[in-house]
């Protein structure tokens, strides 16, 4: 179970080069050509400053790839290392391999705020902001869940789950209410849910890039604490952890992060479940090791999935859709083999 | 004073209105095995959790080393005792050695690695329970007994001047229990550490402990040395059953033998 500590360096290295490569290729793919050389060649005189060496060059490549593409490619990288570190988060909070971002209603609570903000805007178009609104959603669903869930100030991880799924499915209710509502504009709020990259804006790439930053550096911190966590509240105590302020600090941040991922690119499921899932194969379950290979593992395969359906597919598949596609059945293997494993043994 | 661990003065504790512990008054000696008995849901476990600081007392003043445990950060509490909770369960897959390791979280600054010593209280902690064999073994594939034997290798690792033993053999076969005990025994007699045990076979805290704590419905109700307090009448008040006990030539200790429901 144990990786050795070069190993555990190369593989994150390896990650990282493969984000960045993923980045890099992927701004290369779409409806107008551009090459890999173009890319970079971009790139590299945005970042150091020399725009004189785009002289020559076709003026809507850079247009299109720092416009355009960038953006929505590193929206995706983004949504996806924070979807992953906050699944790395919840399961070892609520010490559950099954619990991803969303067990807590988070996404339900923003679905909602979404559903309502898009419904005003069909009223009294571009009144409100969509993202705002699934953010405060979000965030007044993940307070009223921790509210439910909190006895004698000691949250335990059952209690959270149920208040989750309870919240969720009022939630869930009043969605469908609002759809209603909307009659036959009903799509707009449907595809809202689905999940999209779309048109994204460097603004979208700075608030993900500060949340998952922040997000993090805070779990990174407490990394240990959360390990030791593992062996429940009273040992953890014991063992000089402070356990119920830990979870609430944690519970919040990994909440706020995925509360920005959702509100920015709508509910795209699979991906915190999956990744820590599957890296606490490969490095094992210490958190301080999970957390940084989660959320490149997490970026990479979110932003590849998008690709695909921006650039490999005749049409666009909403993000959120082809996810559930491609990770419930690959969730499914492993969970099977997993089962099998531990009655073997 | 200083000879002084835990004291307690009127200390009481509920889960919400049910009161579980209720007016407890002790004073707990350095450098002694002090075992708590009494029936089932009496609130042995809830006064350790009181004493390790996961829980709150709601009236009374617990003292500990003279500053109220509420005062203690976690982690200052963690550097003194250690607890070996009565049931074991871990969320993830760690090793044997890994587990064990966590026993010296409290002595790991947040971003340092463990140190040598830290690796060596490690290893000594398996080798006095024996484990160390299967340090590197998953820690989910072990069965019930060698998970106890982990736990207490954990609590031996944290290195602490008290312990806090909640049941420590109750899934133990008599040979690991006598080994624990020993072990926990030698703690006190070598290194002065005092021990704070609960322990539910009476033959086993007549045979390690120097005083003996009662407990009877959230309360202390008889308390002194095993000569003092292991009669067949308290025995009888606390328990409900009948009982004999009398001085047992081969292990040189007090020993009990109770009446079996069974005619003969």
């Amino acid at each position: 179970m144990v990786i050795t500590n070069r190993k555990y360096i190369l593989l994150l290295g390896g990650l990282l080069f493969l984000t960045c490569a993923a980045v890099i290729v992927s701004s290369a793919m779409g409806y107008m050509h551009i090459s890999v050389s173009e890319i970079v060649q971009v790139l590299w005189a945005n970042i150091s400053g020399q725009k004189e060496l785009l002289t020559g060059m076709d003026r809507a490549v850079p247009f299109v790839v720092m416009d355009v593409r960038l953006p929505r490619i590193l929206t995706a990288t983004l949504v996806g290392g924070g979807l992953a570190m906050s699944g790395v988060v919840y399961q070892g909070i609520l010490l559950n391999p099954l619990a991803d971002p969303y067990t807590l209603g988070v996404s339900s609570g923003a679905a909602f705020g979404a559903s309502v903000a898009l419904l005003v805007n069909l009223m009294m178009p571009g009144i409100v902001s969509v993202p705002f609104f699934a953010f405060i959603g979000a965030v007044a669903t993940l307070f009223v869940v921790l509210r439910l869930s909190t006895f004698n100030g000691h949250i335990s991880a059952n209690t959270l789950i149920l208040s989750g799924v309870i919240v969720g499915a009022i939630l869930s209710a009043g969605i469908s209410f609002l759809k209603y509502l909307a009659d036959e504009q009903v799509s707009v709020i449907i595809f809202w849910l689905m999940g999209s990259f779309a048109s994204r804006s460097w603004g979208d790439v700075g608030i993900v890039a500060a949340a998952v930053l922040i997000g993090l550096l805070i779990s990174f911190y407490y990394g240990r604490d959360l390990n030791i966590m593992c062996l429940g509240g009273r040992s953890a105590d014991s063992l000089g952890v402070e356990t119920a302020r830990t979870r609430k600090i944690l519970l919040v941040t990994a909440s706020m992060v995925t509360a920005v991922c959702v509100a920015v690119s709508g509910i795209i499921g699979f991906v915190g479940l999956i990744v820590p899932h599957l890296m606490r194969f490969v490095v094992g379950p210490d958190n301080r090791k999970l957390l940084p290979v989660s959320v490149f593992t997490g970026a990479a395969l979110l932003l590849m999935a998008d690709t695909v359906t921006r650039a490999v597919l005749p049409a666009e598949v909403p993000i959120g859709v082809l996810t559930a596609l491609i990770g419930g059945p690959f969730f499914c293997v492993i969970f099977r083999r997993r089962q099998i494993r531990s009655n073997n043994g | 004073m200083a000879d002084k661990v835990y004291q307690l003065k009127g200390v009481g504790y509920s889960y919400g209105t049910t009161p579980a512990l209720q007016d407890f008054t002790l004073s707990l000696q350095k450098g002694a095995f002090y075992g708590i008995a009494g029936p089932n849901g009496c609130g042995k476990s809830t006064f350790l959790d009181l004493l390790v600081g996961s829980k709150d007392a709601d009236a009374g003043e617990l003292v500990f080393g003279g500053r109220p445990v509420s005062s203690y950060t976690k982690r200052e509490l963690a550097k003194e005792v250690a607890l070996v909770p009565q049931n074991f369960s871990i969320g993830f897959d760690y090793s044997v050695e890994e587990v064990v390791l966590m026993g010296r979280h409290p002595h790991i600054e947040r971003f340092s690695s463990p140190t040598v010593s830290d690796w060596q209280r490690v290893h000594e902690s398996m080798d006095a329970i024996g484990i160390r064999h299967f340090s590197d073994r998953s820690i989910m594939e072990l069965s019930g007994g060698e998970k106890q034997r982990v736990v207490v290798a954990r609590a031996l690792a944290q290195d602490t001047p008290v312990l806090l033993l909640d049941e420590a053999s109750s899934n133990l076969d008599i040979r690991y229990s006598l080994q624990i005990f020993n072990t926990v025994r030698r703690l006190v007699d070598n290194k002065g550490r005092t021990v704070i045990a609960v322990i539910h076979n009476l033959n086993f805290a007549a045979a390690y402990c120097d005083k003996i704590i009662f407990m009877k419905e959230g309360r202390v109700c008889e308390e002194g040395s095993v000569e003092q307090v292991m009669n067949e009448k308290i025995i009888g008040d606390v328990f409900g059953v009948e009982s004999e006990v009398r001085f047992d030539t081969f292990s040189k200790t007090r020993q009990v033998s109770y009446r079996y429901g069974r005619e003969r």
